[in-house]
């Protein structure tokens, strides 16, 4: 069965997770106890309804404050799909939480409330989503119950956002009117919004086309790991453990090895118990090389006529995450793939501003949930690609070396001229 | 050696099979999850120093377990377990585990929770209905800081409970072994951010994308063995706080409580002070499947009797420094 990864994505109070409980009570995805505590938690707050934002709300602090601080998973399954949900937060301070959510994700759903209309908070989200390479966008105009179901707010809340996401990367965009709090469109179709003749929310999310992002062209094995098992059984098995990125392998295929340069041919591929004659993303295998190679943890295989641009200078988009501004001169942690290494910042390009999608270029610093275009010289070569062309020799984390925070994510855009 | 050329090849985006040879290159759900897995194993046996995986003979470990022999195959998994020992076992259980340690040829370790008590290090609780589970955040504590573990591999899955819900895939720990889930790193694709300084951990959930059912069609696709409890037997129970409880020399019955013999299983299999049983005639994983599909309640709510205290049970004992 097919699967569908999604986030949550827009302003604080927008109804996110309000939509979430419902989508997963209508689709009898709650369980009986759940639901329960639900109800004697929104009982003793003194509500006038069950607050299904409490059945993604798990924290505390969250319940207490009525806001999502932190990105909540859930799973569930209807007989057409299979969903990966994120819940993410609205609230700015907690960007980096739907940064998380966001990047896995295949579709985001951007929340609206009606009565506020697409709010700078909704934008930052859909460029994240956007420059995540999060391909599908689905506008909720939410809260309709209290705009009268009035479908010239929703239509120019349409517009506005339209006008907007035509400057965004994005396949495809859809726009449903929806109440979380009474389950207008939601699963069935609402009685109240006659002029609305799209699908319901559940319905679309069930059929929108995703097609697969994986990338089958280029064969990319960042080596993870290496199996030695010195035993009597296996003793002289060298296995180089880890996680197809992109493209195919085959035993026979010639390998390029990075950074060494070597060219050799693939011995075999194992999973447990035994070789496999094929592996693509994202199998987790062991590859065993024709020849005795220096190679380790860090290393790349790919192809002799497609490999990955080898370089300490890179061009990446960034979301900023920390306190601490990012500056031009500091340096950071970075993990790719499967390499650590350091990296200085060498030049921030500029800040996007997320209202109007301009780029300020005399920005000397990038503040927390920034975005921003900055080039790193790394310590050791990077073996990259295009973060649209590959998720995963795409992307990128800083890490402070100071708090070993995680503190941004980058997505290459390529190889700088250094 | 060859120039590093651009790639020559334009992407095309490919749907399940793999055209020029007809061979599909599309991973089941299961297998997806499990490749998921393996990858933070390894991930993890390559960046830290010591790690070591909790091991309590529960479904979810027994999974851990397997996934962990996969991802090292044919070498033998390169950390050791650890049971966190309340005494208060489900011999089933203890058979098993020392059944697969066996089997494997990895180390266990076994901290005790009666050591703990016994040094004075937890008070027991007293009254019938005491239980050693909370008490068993502070062994797991102190063994962590004696063997020096930087990474603790345990089998939580988001599905579970609402704060795992929260809960990433690299879950650092401070110093004391606390869960800020206010302030938790941002983690991004696959990226994990192992970093931290001596005396903190990380505790890794490499099964936090499965759900109960994953699991359960895991252990019937795989062939994983459990404990046999975790299928329907006859066994004497009786009913408090709305569960099913096992007689064990654990537990106290009380006035009223009426112990009767019933066709049970497990869905978990905890401590037994404090794990219920479900009424079930499921003696093949195929039915249990079926009764898992078809349940009402969650897992933790139909037979964890510590998850039933309050809302936020889990998150405070998580924070503590809980599995
Ligand atoms: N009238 C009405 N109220 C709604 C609707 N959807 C959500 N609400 C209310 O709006 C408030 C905020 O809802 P949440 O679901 O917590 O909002 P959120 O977008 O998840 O907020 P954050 O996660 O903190 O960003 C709650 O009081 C909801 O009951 C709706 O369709 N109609
Ligand atoms: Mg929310």
């Amino acid at each position: 069965m097919e699967l569908l990864r999604f986030a949550t994505a827009g302003s604080v109070d927008d109804g996110k997770s309000t939509l979430i409980g419902r989508l997963l009570l209508e689709t009898k995805q709650i369980f009986e106890d759940q639901l329960e505590a639900v109800e004697r938690t929104s009982r003793d707050k003194g509500f006038d309804y069950t607050n299904l934002a409490l059945l993604t709300d798990g924290l505390r602090a969250e319940r207490e404050q009525g806001i999502t601080i932190d990105v909540a998973y859930r799973y569930f399954a209807t007989p057409r799909r299979k969903f990966i949900i994120a819940d993410t937060p609205g609230h700015i301070q907690y960007t980096r939480n739907m940064v998380t959510g966001a990047s896995t994700a295949d579709l985001a759903l951007v929340l609206v409330d009606a009565r506020k209309g697409v709010l700078e908070q909704s934008k930052r989200h859909a460029v994240i989503a956007s420059l995540l390479q999060v391909k599908h966008l689905v506008l909720c105009v939410n809260k309709m119950d209290l705009v009268e179901f009035d479908e010239a707010r929703f239509d120019e809340i349409c517009e506005e956002f339209s006008d907007f996401a035509a400057k965004l990367d994005i396949d495809d965009l859809a726009f449903i009117p929806v109440s979380a709090l009474l389950g207008d469109n939601v699963v069935t179709h609402s009685p109240n919004t006659p002029w609305y003749e799209g699908p319901t929310l559940l319905h679309h999310l069930e059929h929108v086309y995703i097609g697969s992002d994986r990338n089958l062209i280029d064969a990319r094995f960042p080596v993870q790991y290496v199996v030695r098992p010195m035993s009597h059984d296996h003793h002289d098995y060298r296995g180089y453990a880890g996680q197809v990125a992109s493209g195919m392998f085959r035993p026979g295929d010639e390998v390029l090895v990075l950074p060494s340069g070597f060219t050799t041919t693939i011995a075999g591929i194992d999973e447990y118990g035994g070789p496999v004659d094929q592996a693509y993303p994202p199998m987790s295998v062991n590859i065993r090389l024709a020849e005795e190679l220096d190679v380790s943890r860090g290393d790349m295989f790919a192809r002799p006529h497609n490999a990955p641009t080898v370089t300490q200078d890179v061009d990446a988009m960034i979301c900023w995450f920390s306190e601490r501004p990012l500056q031009a001169g500091q340096t950071y942690g970075v993990k790719h793939t499967t390499r650590t290494a350091r990296a200085r910042i060498q030049d921030l390009n500029y800040r996007l501003d997320v209202n109007s999608l301009h780029r300020e270029d005399d920005h000397p610093a990038l503040a927390m949930n920034d975005i921003g275009r900055i080039s790193i010289r790394t310590t050791v070569p990077l073996f990259v690609d295009e973060y649209r062309r590959n998720r995963i020799t795409g992307s990128f984390i800083l890490i402070d070396e100071g708090t070993f925070e995680t503190v941004g994510a980058g997505m290459i855009l390529a190889a700088s001229a250094g | 050696m060859e120039p590093i050329m651009e790639p020559l090849v334009r992407i095309c985006r490919v749907r399940g099979a793999y055209p020029w040879t007809g061979m599909t290159t599309q991973l089941s759900h299961l297998n997806a999850l499990e490749s998921e897995s393996i990858h933070i194993f390894r991930e993890v046996a390559a960046e830290f120093e010591k790690p070591v995986l909790l091991f309590s003979g529960g479904k979810d470990s027994a999974v851990m377990l397997r996934l962990a022999e996969k991802a090292f195959w044919p070498a033998k998994i390169p950390f050791p377990l650890m049971h966190i020992d309340t005494g208060q076992n489900f011999p089933e259980a203890l058979d098993y585990r020392d059944r697969r340690v066996a089997e494997l040829g990895v180390k266990l370790i076994v901290a005790s929770v009666q050591d703990s008590i016994d040094s004075g290090r937890v008070v027991e609780e007293t009254g019938p209905k005491a239980s050693r589970n909370r008490l068993q955040t502070t062994t797991l504590l102190d063994a962590i800081t004696e063997h020096a573990f930087d990474a603790v591999f345990g089998g939580g899955r988001r599905d579970e409970e609402k704060a795992r819900a929260k809960e990433r895939v690299y879950s650092f720990r401070d110093e004391f072994g606390q869960w800020d889930p206010k302030n938790q790193r941002p983690e991004l694709w696959n990226l994990y951010n192992g970093r931290h300084r001596k005396g903190e951990h990380i505790r890794i959930f490499p099964l936090s994308n499965w759900t109960e059912l994953d699991v359960w069609h895991y252990v019937a696709d795989d062939g994983v063995e459990l404990p046999s409890i975790y299928y329907a037997h006859r066994r004497e129970v009786f009913r408090r706080d709305g569960m099913l409880l096992a007689v064990t020399p654990f537990v106290t019955v009380m006035d009223g409580e009426e112990p009767e013999e019933m066709m049970v299983r497990f869905r978990t299999v905890g401590d037994a002070s404090c794990t219920g049983a479900v009424e079930s005639s499921a003696s093949t994983v195929e039915q249990v499947i079926l009764e898992v599909a078809a349940s009402r309640l969650t897992e933790r709510g139909e037979t964890r009797a510590d998850d039933r205290i309050s809302e936020a049970g889990m998150e405070d004992r998580k924070r503590e420094g809980y599995f």
